[in-house]
């Protein structure tokens, strides 16, 4: 398997990520030396074998659904670049 | 010996005897800043005048007489990926360069709790990705003890402040070795402790099945007590351990007789420099000597931690880092012509090289139609890893080995190849995936720069690390070389 530029465009634009032509090249590069390298995986037979997202024996970690104080809305908003009304601002998202 | 050389339980009976006050020690702190910095430049942001009237007031406290903690009053530095509420938090990315956290992680409320001072917070690799400190987009760290040379990384400010004794200890986080790395680089302690032991709540996530958060110090005392202070469960990470804390300084026995040492022949075999290996073979004699035995092992899939650490890694890194788009915080480009083109020009804008490399890599792993050849593989082998570990310590109580297979490398020597800057992770990435804690101590120097030894233990007995390490230190006298600054 090996990527194309046409790939690395696509998965910019998953990624929200605009790349200039020099940025394209070099990850399209880079990305394949890096893939190559972790076809290594492939020679392991997993078959059967669990796969681990963390090494501790927790899942479903529940809390009683109890309501709790939240962070005051006017220091959410402190690092916010535009906001009004209390409330994030962005540009239309609907024309 | 220099006031900045004392371990952490002298100065606290300093302070308690009254010989010391916490502002001559803070401003000695932040003389020391003045002095070393322009040749080090380990943190991007100082917290001075916060500090000198904090400690002014401890120094009140101080009159009022009564028993105070250990880390009462002692500098301290905070890697800049751990938020600290009022005092800027940039992950060393031009995206936070702005970003004030409006509350504290918990590692630095307890940091607070325990009345230690806050004197700045320190340089990285921008999000903490990378091996060297170079990938900050600030400026990078460089090594106290050749500042032609890289401090390591990602905690590479973390450990070069630690090592110009600018603070008397510091916080990093390590993903794949973030924290020993540095630490063996700039001759120093660092410990990872096991994963779900610190809280990973405020620090912020690059790979979350792996981010731990753990303490850099001169001596392994005193990385035992600021673990002691920052260890414990927390409601606020849903993947925080709910274990008893055992006292760890209680473990510093000096006493290693009759324990196992596993060593992995993969951590001395091809691309492990002699001089590293000679320094761990020395080491384990030393063990020897003091009734521990050590045996070879092996960790038979050690070869493909690296492929499966940086297919996890960037994976989680990608969907991690989606929370940057310019909308709640961080810096916002301009003139966007609508939503999308806000997310990608802020993120295009705000994120380097190596973290656009990575979330590229991660979002290509999980893309529909590679998801099971790549992520969910990595996944499984990361299962056949771990087991190496369980299988090792089914017999042994340690594993030793090298912290990295080389001491640092010269600024620039590894940039624009990345895979090769990855290779330097082989001794620490397995035990990230493994999830179990390991500490690094100095156990020598290669041509004037520090080499790490790496101690490695079972899930949640840090005890047994600390001792070990303790043990080694007490018949050694690695930890007290200092670099000439």
């Amino acid at each position: 398997m090996s990527i194309t530029t046409k790939d690395v465009e696509h998965v910019a634009n998953l990624a929200r990520l605009e790349l200039s032509d020099s940025e394209k090249e070099q990850f399209t590069g880079q990305l394949n030396a890096i893939l190559k390298y972790a076809e290594k995986l492939n020679g392991l037979d997993t078959e059967g074998v669990e796969p681990t997202s963390h090494v501790l024996p927790i899942t479903n970690v529940m809390r009683a659904d109890e309501e709790r104080p939240s962070l005051p809305i006017g220091k959410v908003l402190l690092n916010a670049p535009d906001d009004e009304e209390g409330q994030f601002k962005v540009p239309a998202v609907l024309e | 010996m220099a006031l900045n050389d004392l371990r952490l339980h002298d100065v606290h009976n300093k302070l308690n005897s009254k010989e010391l006050s916490v502002a001559e020690l803070v401003g000695a702190s932040y003389a020391r800043i003045a002095e070393t910095e322009p040749a080090i430049k380990a943190f991007i942001t100082l917290n001075e005048e916060n500090a000198r009237q904090q400690a002014s007031e401890l120094d009140k406290q101080l009159q009022e007489g009564g028993e105070r903690g250990l880390l009462f009053g002692l500098p301290a530095g905070i890697k800049d990926n751990i938020v600290t509420e009022g005092l800027l938090t940039t992950c060393a990315s031009q995206f936070l360069s702005n970003y004030n956290p409006i509350y504290d992680a918990t590692a630095v409320r307890k940091l607070k709790a325990a009345q230690s001072v806050t004197i700045g917070k320190l340089n990285m690799d921008e999000f903490a990705m990378g091996g060297s400190n170079e990938n900050s987009s600030y400026y990078p760290t460089r090594n106290p003890w050749n500042p032609e040379y890289v401090p390591g990384g990602s905690s590479g400010g973390s450990a070069a402040s630690v090592a110009a004794g600018q603070v008397y200890f510091a916080l990093g986080s390590d993903t794949g070795g973030s924290i020993r790395q540095p630490a063996a680089y700039c001759g120093i302690v660092g410990l990872k402790p096991t994963y779900g032991l610190v809280s990973r709540f405020g620090l912020v996530a690059f790979a979350s099945s792996l981010d731990q958060i753990g303490p850099l110090t001169k001596n392994v005392e005193d990385s035992a007590y600021v673990l002691q202070a920052i260890a414990g469960y927390d409601e606020r990470d849903s993947t925080s351990a709910n274990v008893d804390i055992p006292d760890y300084t209680s473990a510093l026995t000096g006493d290693v007789r009759g324990l196992r040492i596993g060593v992995p022949k993969e951590y001395l075999g091809e691309g492990i420099d002699p001089r590293v290996k000679e320094a761990v073979l020395k080491a384990l004699s030393v063990y020897e000597s003091l009734g521990a035995t050590w045996e070879e092992v092996s960790l038979p899939h050690t070869e493909y931690a690296i492929a499966t650490y940086y297919l996890l890694a960037s994976s989680e890194a990608s969907s991690n880092l989606a929370r940057f788009d310019g909308v709640r915080y961080g810096v916002r480009a301009d003139n966007p012509s609508n939503l999308i083109d806000l997310y990608r020009k802020s993120r295009s804008q705000g994120f380097g090289p190596e973290v656009k490399r990575r979330i590229m890599l991660g979002t290509y792993a999980l893309s529909s139609g590679y998801y099971d050849a790549y992520y969910l593989k990595a996944q499984k082998v990361r299962t056949l890893i771990k087991q190496d570990f369980d299988q090792v310590f089914s017999r042994y109580d340690l594993i030793i080995g090298p912290t990295a297979p080389t001491p640092a490398f010269r600024i620039g020597e590894q940039v624009g190849d990345p895979l090769t800057m990855y290779l330097n992770d082989i001794c620490t990435i397995p035990v990230s995936l493994a999830g179990v804690p390991a500490i690094s101590v100095p156990c020598g120097v290669a041509d004037g720069l520090p080499i790490g030894l790496q101690i490695i233990g079972k899930a949640f007995d840090e005890s047994t690390v600390l001792r070990a390490a303790h043990a080694f230190e007490q018949h050694t006298e690695h930890h007290m070389l200092r670099p000439q600054l």
